[in-house]
């Protein structure tokens, strides 16, 4: 996901509206150009953070739980799911009912659950399945982590909305 | 297994995140936001090389490292679920499908690819 808008400190960007030294500048709309995104030192930090300790759960689990080509990835399937349900919560929460913030997002959505949660890791694991001739396996591990995924953020989302409409 | 690996393990965690933001970020800022393709692009680049590295057979602690840790982190999963799901809040339904699909075809090709280029270095 790209960043929300940052708050910048300097001059103002061309055709932004500043209402004072809090005013927080919205990205303007830019032309198709390949620009790098705007993070401050603490925001990369944040973000360098939340993706070392996600990672290190991640690893943990992964070393302490290993599994061979034709068993069900317990690990990865694990922090994925969790990492979207948190990921879930974290940002309807940051985006629907915190002020804005910006080192919560780097720091729990872009580190934590992005550092949690693995893609690569999972696509390796359907090959060796594949690999394997356990088709089947393969095919229900991908449903099953899509599904299930898919279900968290759905979940959390709702939950946090939930509480909102309540107040 | 020796602290010096788990704390190898953190940093090239926190590297592989801050490498996400970069690379998701750049790519969006020059795609738009009609579809996620800064996570496309870092989760089929990632699984590449993930395959690469299954193909070279490393071993446990070089594998834990630069796979599971450096490139792990690279990738998202939650992110990918995210944006599907805020896509079919968004009606955009076709778009939805295509990011799981496109990314579970492309993921697994990529993987395979990378193993291949990998078992032949």
């Amino acid at each position: 996901m790209p960043e929300p808008a940052v708050p910048r400190t300097g001059p103002p960007a061309p055709g932004s509206d500043v209402h004072g030294p809090e005013a927080v500048v919205f990205p303007v709309p830019r032309k198709s150009r390949l620009t790098p995104p705007r993070a401050d030192r603490r925001q990369v930090a944040a973000i360098f953070a939340g993706g070392a300790l996600g990672t290190l759960a991640r690893a943990a689990l992964a070393d302490a739980f290993p599994h061979s080509a034709t068993q069900w990835p317990w690990p990865t399937f694990a922090v994925n799911i969790v990492a979207c349900l948190l990921l879930g919560y974290f940002v309807t929460r940051l985006q629907e009912r915190l002020p804005l913030s910006s080192y919560r997002r780097p720091l729990l959505g872009t580190g934590l659950c992005g550092g949690l949660s693995t893609f690569s890791t999972m696509q390796v694991e359907i090959l060796k399945m594949l690999s394997a001739h356990a088709y089947g396996l393969a095919a229900c591990y991908a449903a099953a982590s899509i599904a299930a995924g898919y279900a968290a953020i759905h979940l959390a989302t709702a939950l946090v909305r939930r509480v909102r409409v309540r107040r | 297994m020796s602290a010096l690996v788990w704390a190898a393990v953190i940093l090239m965690g926190g590297a592989g995140s801050v490498l996400r933001f970069y690379v998701d970020g750049l790519i969006s800022s020059a795609s738009g936001r009609d579809f996620p393709y800064g996570t496309l692009v870092v989760n089929i680049s990632g699984a590449m090389i993930l395959g690469l590295l299954t193909g070279l057979a490393l071993g446990h602690d070089a594998a834990l490292l630069a796979g599971t840790a450096a490139v792990g982190s690279y990738t998202t999963f939650s992110t990918w679920m995210l944006e599907t799901q805020r896509l079919t809040e968004e009606r955009q339904y076709r778009r939805a499908v295509a990011n799981i699909v496109v990314s579970l075809v492309l993921g697994v090709a990529a993987a395979a690819l990378g193993r291949l280029i990998g078992g032949a270095l």
